[in-house]
């Protein structure tokens, strides 16, 4: 893959924002001096694990850890400290717990630790249930976590659901003073593009936060050039499109959770999981990260035989210089051993699962469906996936790529398909295709509507916007995908004669095995290369406009050539793949500030109704 | 100069001065009589109650600056005033002789009463006294029954009675309040005998150092600092010791016998002399540790006030200030001084006059290495001055011998400059705030311009702000935002001409609050002001509360959501939840649409029922169906009560005209049904599988009929069914119902599926059974699932399809292959040829 380019700037160090929220925890746990318990809630745990370990807890006297989990909790701690998101169930649970203590008078302090913020709902909550005196609050800033160098996420993964489904904007507020204090840490940043009503609400909120403590912005060496903000609903392709980029595809098949992976047995080749950290520390993982899964195979057997070689040096040394061996480089030698035998298991994994037929079948039918090819041998592949019930998140995946690609369904596919996939799930799932539709990642055609009319609704329902009259509910439900026309204006099917060449890419495709530029990254390319919106005003009406260019300061203190790609909604590991591609290939270095990182399985898990 | 000390009275070592503040403006004709007066320490302003016991007219009172200019007066129309007296924060005390205690503002506005209570009223107020501590103001009342009450704190009136003195026929002869830690207590004198009050005992008490026969005290003080007391006996004794009362600190006996009208000590903090200053009709008499006292007539009668640093002498005509000279001060003017400071002065005038002796006088400093001490010394005497030439002089010398000192740094020039020219600017009369230099320093300049805003002296305060450079935030922004509160109050102004004043004035000042400013326009009754006003707010968090306090909850719901803060817009959403009526209410928020959404969120975890009636009103049916759906997952666990929920969703479906999903909800309904009664039946969970997943069941439990039974009831396409069941027979390895079925009609998805199956379960030998009725297009496929190269290789030949044939090719992989691998490149090579 194509050297990084001499004139690319330099990462900031985002390692300080670990040290800031590792301070203001402790900070809080002191203001509870003396022993207690912490609860600590499920999708806390592994942000928390990134930025205090247990030791560092326990030396600010917590004494027992828990997972706040809904059942009844045993502790005989006098005071009881719950980190928890600031979510209404939540805070029910901890209600219900200080009743039933006070009904058996049992006294104790109570303090919750909301993590980043607080919101009003909480307090109402505690209001309602009648214990607002009996506990105290705080807030944990915590909006930030580094995940690599090149990678910050706020681990929000709820954002995607609330907002583009809920129409909820809470989080708005909150990334927007996440990107505020990224600005006054790393910043100042001269110029924000974006495109979305998500994004241009956050950066509105952003810029009265940069106008309330404007006097100190100035003369600041700055390591932040510019930022471009992106709503997910923009690109729902991307995210519908099976990953086959390495850590695309590790994070499809095994979950990378806040950074790190668990492989289990099948991968290890011992009976027990092994949880391993995938960043750019781990030499073998970043040197395979943004391949095609094609090459990864033949990288790693080249990477066992040099390591194999540099083993055997240690023939025909002396005593010597056998010494210096152990002490400098084996220590090294056999940690890229350990790491480069994982990877080659999860390799073999993949493979095992990837070479089937089925899945040459599944990627024939994206590729078809991206193209806009043999649209009927898709349909009734994806009709026999449901009917032989291979997955219901690949099924529903596959419905929604339908969907977007083709301005949705047409009623009598919509209602057959809808109707399979009800008998082969379960009923449940109704509220899933409702919300679904609400969304905009599946729908049905109303009947006779051409595409022509679809324009023409879109354009009248977009001015109706501007009245202030349409809701963001009642926008996604009339938003119909315009994937191809965007596709052909900006050329995100690349004609290629013959194979694409997938061990030197040319272009960013090479992601998608060379079938399909994702539309994101090609928004990114395009304005960064034209310095703003003109000439993609086409593509902005398809996609429904809201797309801004503003400047913040004047000076271009820091390099232009850092961008912040910010996205909301949650981003992919193979738009990361894509963007490290190009920022590579012209010279610009790309940081990635995300609400959570996602995929289409996360995405869709989130739009079902849990059984509770 | 050298009449410089001609105002100055020596009393023993030590020099007192009385110069002119102002002549009054006022005009009291007949002097104080049948007033009652009370004037604010620090330079502070006048009040003054005239015929404040006559019966016939109504007594007036009057507030005056300290120059004698009228600030404001009104009819007084309360009751009978016992006691004026002014609080720290220039507020006045009224104290009425029934016991209630009204506040009033220096331009006589009310501003707020308390009582003192019952016993108070009953038996009236004799006398008292207001007092000062460090942070706020107390008040003292000796009651018609004899009996002291202290209140220490107006802001937080505690009322503490004090206990009585023992047989007590009269009230005390005189009485003050003195402070042990910070604990008020009242000192009375009742015949020759003296009483001290504390919270719980009456103790009686000895002065030390008192002669028995000194007599009955007849009038008392304290200090201005509550550290020194000072009592006059009907002797003509005068007592002067700490308040603490341990240690007499000198004594004096005059020839006097009457009780003076006022004492009062006047004292220089940092000093070690001590002087009283009693008062009678026609004179002040100075008194000290030196033998002598010093004796200042008076043309007219006065009254005095005692200062941080000296006293204030008011009468009708003037205005007066005695204190004791600086030691600075002393050292350069005392007639023939050769303090270097003295030196200085001289030399500079030399200078002036082009001298030479300039130089002599400068030289002998220098000789003695003084020259930084008589800088330093002239521009400390230069804060003493009251007059601007005498500063102007003094610093004229300061800056003159500066240059003469090396490295010498300007800062305290630069700074006494500044503090100059403000203390000259408030000695104005028109101003009237005669400040010296201690008490300015003592009071700082952060309460200069709170006392100058209560003045409404704005121009005058931002000019200063402006002069010593603060911070807006600090300075012009607070004074301008005290200005537009008062702005707002003027009744006669429309509110347009109002709001734009004020924006034309404040701008976007930094630290401005405009939400302060509304506020205050609505404490006035001026909401429509008051929104305006709002306007020019910033920060939506302060707006909005302050409009939901207007009642303008749809104007704040709007600004709320135009905010981005969801927090904002609950507190909205909560007030008008609780003031609204639900119809308004659900009315409001579908008109919100953001606002909607949020209650939503809310209400599916806190309040679900709500949710629905949200819905109903909205008659979003398609919402309420999935509501229903929700709802028989959720709560509701038996079956009855699902299928009534699921029930109640079709209907909604319905109305929503959503055929599909009230299609797909009754065949649930039917499904249910269906799985309770074969749960039933064969005892094996069967609820919540979805219609494939119980078909699969059946077939897996051998149910044949019933499956076959579901099969047609819910019409399950022929596809799913064949794949359904061949997987689940293969599961079940029930070959022969595999075959049986294979051959009950023609397969809806071909024969390739059975292969597959079989090879999924490792049954080569029955997979083999089917790939003769694979078709001919998928047979190489087929050959290949069961692993048969030779005859996967023979069919692609015989097709003659490369593609086919390549499919084998990378198959090959052992060496037994190569027969294979041979044969199939013939044949391409045969194809190739052709």
């Amino acid at each position: 893959m194509a050297s990084e380019r001499i004139d690319s700037p330099e990462l900031p160090d985002f390692t300080i924002l670990k040290r800031l929220a590792r301070d203001q925890l402790i900070y809080i746990l002191e203001q509870l001096p003396g022993k207690k318990d912490l609860f600590i809630e499920p999708d806390l745990m592994s942000p928390l694990d990134r930025i205090a370990n247990v030791s560092i807890l326990k030396q600010h006297e917590v004494d027992k850890l828990y997972k706040l989990e809904d059942k009844p909790i045993y502790s005989n701690c006098d005071q009881l400290c719950f980190l928890i998101r600031p979510r209404i169930k939540h805070v029910k649970f901890i209600a219900n717990l200080v009743r039933s203590d006070k009904a058996s008078a049992r006294n104790r302090k109570y303090k919750i630790i909301f993590s980043p913020q607080k919101f009003y709902t909480c307090d109402m909550v505690l209001e309602q249930e009648g214990i607002f005196g009996d506990v105290t609050c705080d807030e944990w800033s915590f909006y930030l976590l580094p995940l690599d160098d090149d990678i910050i996420s706020m681990e929000l993964p709820e954002f995607y659901r609330d907002y583009f489904l809920e129409g909820d904007q809470r989080w708005v507020g909150t990334v927007a003073k996440a990107l505020h204090l990224l600005n006054s840490i790393f910043g100042p940043v001269s110029k924000t593009y974006g495109i979305g009503r998500c994004s241009k609400m956050v950066f509105d909120l952003w810029r009265d936060l940069l106008e309330d403590d404007e006097h100190d912005q100035k003369d600041r060496r700055s390591d932040l050039g510019l930022v471009f903000m992106i709503d997910r609903d923009v690109d729902y392709v991307t995210p519908m499109c099976s990953q086959v980029v390495y850590e695309g595809l590790v994070d499809d098949i095994f979950r990378i959770k806040c950074g790190s992976v668990e492989f289990g047995p099948e991968v290890t080749s011992c009976d027990k999981s092994i949880k391993v950290l995938l960043n750019s520390q781990d030499k073998v993982f970043n040197e395979i990260r943004n391949e095609h899964f094609s090459n990864v195979f033949s990288f790693l057997s080249q990477k066992a035989r040099n390591l194999q070689s540099q083993y055997d040096k240690r023939q025909g040394m002396d005593i010597r210089q056998m010494k210096t061996f152990v002490a400098q480089e084996l220590k090294g030698l056999k940690q890229e051993h350990r790491l480069l035998s994982l990877h080659i298991g999860a390799c073999e994994s993949i493979m095992k699962k990837k070479t089937k037929q089925d899945f040459q079948e599944l990627m024939k039918t994206e590729h078809s469906l991206l193209e806009g090819f043999e649209i009927r041998e898709s349909i009734s592949f994806i009709e026999e996936h449901i009917n032989r019930q291979v997955s219901p998140i690949e099924s529903l995946r596959l419905l929604c790529l339908l969907s977007i690609t083709e301005y949705g369904l047409i009623t009598k596919d919509y209602r057959s398909l809808k109707t399979q996939y009800l008998q082969s799930y379960g009923p449940e799932h109704l509220l899933t295709f409702s919300n679904l539709k609400r969304t905009g990642l599946l729908t049905e055609q109303a009947p006779g509507e051409t595409l022509t009319a679809v324009e023409n609704k879109m354009s009248k329902l977009v001015t109706d916007k501007a009245a202030g009259k349409l809701t963001d509910a009642f926008s996604s439900l009339a938003k119909k995908s315009n994937f191809r026309g965007i596709g052909k204006k900006l050329g995100l099917i690349p004609r290629v004669d013959g194979e694409y060449d997938l061990k030197t890419p040319k272009d960013m495709a090479y992601i998608f095995s060379g079938a399909y530029i994702p539309l994101s990254c090609k928004l990114m390319e395009q304005v960064l290369q034209r310095k703003g919106w003109t000439g993609l005003e086409e593509v902005t009406r398809l996609l429904n406009g809201n797309e801004f260019a503003e400047q913040l300061c004047d000076r271009n203190s820091g390099s232009q050539r850092t961008i912040v790609a910010v996205f909301l909604g949650g981003c992919t590991f193979s738009e990361i793949s894509a963007l490290r591609f190009l920022g590579k290939e012209a010279g610009y270095k790309f940081i990635f500030l995300t609400t959570s990182i996602t995929n289409g399985a996360r995405m869709l898990e989130s739009m079902m109704e849990t059984k509770s | 100069m050298d009449f410089y000390t001609a105002n100055w009275y020596p009393m023993g070592s030590v020099y007192y001065r009385k110069f002119d503040c102002y002549r009054m403006e006022w005009d009291l004709r007949d002097g104080f009589r049948e007033c009652l007066v009370a004037a604010g320490p620090y330079a502070g302003t006048v009040a003054l109650m005239r015929n404040y016991c006559a019966k016939p007219g109504r007594p007036i009172l009057e507030i005056y600056s300290a120059a004698g200019v009228l600030l404001s007066s009104i009819p007084w129309k309360s009751g009978q005033v016992v006691h004026l007296g002014w609080t720290l924060t220039q507020d006045l005390v009224c104290i009425q002789e029934d016991g209630t205690v009204l506040i009033y503002d220096i331009f006589c506005a009310f501003k707020r009463h308390f009582s003192l209570g019952s016993e108070v009223k009953q038996n009236q107020v004799l006398e008292a006294k207001v007092f000062h501590t460090e942070y706020r103001t107390g008040i003292a009342i000796l009651t018609g029954a004899l009996k002291f009450t202290v209140a220490s704190n107006i802001d937080d009136v505690k009322l503490r009675r004090l206990p009585e003195i023992p047989a007590l026929r009269g009230p005390p002869t005189c009485w003050t309040v003195l402070f042990n830690d910070r604990v008020p207590l009242v000192l009375a004198a009742v015949g020759p005998d003296l009483y001290l009050l504390d919270n719980t005992s009456c103790t009686a008490v000895t002065l030390p150092g008192m002669s028995p026969l000194a007599g009955s005290a007849l009038q008392m003080a304290v200090s201005f600092n509550y550290k020194y007391l000072a009592v006059f006996t009907d002797t003509g004794y005068i007592w002067m010791g700490t308040a603490s009362l341990t240690d007499k600190l000198c004594e004096f006996s005059s020839d006097l016998r009457q009780a003076p009208k006022q004492m009062a000590w006047c004292i220089r903090p940092g000093s070690r002399n001590i002087a009283l200053a009693l008062m009678w009709e026609k004179l002040i008499f100075l008194v000290g540790r030196a033998r002598e006292g010093v004796h200042f007539p008076l043309d007219e009668p006065s009254f005095i006030v005692p200062e941080l640093d000296g006293i204030r002498i008011v009468s009708s005509s003037t205005h007066e200030f005695l204190h004791e000279i600086p030691k600075v001060t002393e050292d350069i003017f005392k007639i023939a001084s050769m303090a270097p400071g003295a030196l200085l002065l001289e030399a500079q005038k030399e200078y002036e006059k082009e001298s030479q002796k300039a130089d002599d006088y400068l030289r002998e400093i220098k000789d003695q290495n003084h020259l930084s001490d008589a800088v330093e010394n002239c521009i400390e005497a230069a804060g003493y001055e009251h007059a601007p030439e005498m500063q102007k002089s003094l610093l004229r010398a300061a800056s003159f011998g500066k240059c003469f000192v090396e490295k010498y740094s300007p800062a305290d020039f630069v700074t006494m400059c500044q503090d100059l020219r403000i203390l000259n600017a408030i000695h104005d009369y028109q101003i009237g705030i005669p400040l010296t230099m201690t008490q300015y320093k003592q009071l700082t300049i952060q309460v200069l311009l709170d006392r100058l805003v209560l003045r409404r002296l704005y121009p005058l305060a931002l000019k200063i702000c402006e002069y010593l450079k603060f911070s807006d935030f600090q300075g012009v922004s607070r004074i301008l935002a005290h200005w537009a509160c008062y702005k707002v109050q003027q009744k006669e102004k429309s509110d347009d001409e109002i709001a734009q004043a004020i924006n034309q004035k404040l701008g976007d000042t930094l630290g401005i609050s405009y939400s302060e400013i509304a506020s205050r326009a609505c404490e006035c009754g001026r909401t429509e002001l008051a929104i305006k006003l709002l306007e020019y707010e910033p920060k939506s968090e302060d707006q909005v509360p302050l409009l939901l306090k207007m009642k303008r909850s749809n104007l704040a719901l709007a600004k709320a959501i135009e905010s981005g803060d969801t927090d904002l817009v609950y507190t909205v959403v909560t007030y008008m939840k609780n003031e609204f009526n639900r119809g308004d209410f659900f009315m409001t928020l579908q008109n919100h649409p953001v606002a909607l959404s949020l209650y939503r969120q809310f209400c599916k975890h806190q309040e679900p029922e709500t949710l629905k009636d949200l819905y109903n009103q909205d008659d979003n049916h398609l919402e309420l169906g999935n509501f229903y759906v929700r709802s028989s997952y959720g709560a509701e666990k038996r079956v009855e009560g699902r299928v009534a929920e699921l029930q109640n969703a079709v209907e909604e479906y319905n109305k929503a005209k959503s055929e599909l999903a009230a299609r797909a909800t009754e065949d649930q309904i039917k499904l249910l049904r269906n799985q309770r009664a074969l749960q039933d039946k064969v005892d094996k969970p069967y609820l919540d599988f979805s219609l494939h997943d119980t078909v699969y069941n059946l077939i897996l439990d051998g149910m044949h009929k019933k499956a076959e039974q579901l099969y047609k009831e819910f019409k399950i396409p022929d596809k799913r069914y064949w794949w359904l069941k061949i997987s689940a027979l293969a599961e079940k390895e029930d070959w022969e119902e595999l075959e049986k079925f294979s051959k009950s009609k023609k397969s809806a998805i071909g024969y390739l599926p059975f292969v597959e199956i079989c090879m999924k379960h490792q049954n080569k030998v029955e997979a083999k059974k089917y790939i003769a009725r694979v078709g001919i297009e998928q047979r190489v496929k087929a050959f290949l699932l069961v692993g048969d190269l030779d005859q996967a290789a023979e069919s692609a030949i015989e097709h003659r399809n490369e593609q086919e044939m390549n499919m084998v090719l990378s198959r090959c992989a052992s060496a037994a292959d190569n027969t294979i691998v041979e044969k199939i490149n013939r044949a391409k090579s045969l194809i190739l040829k052709k």
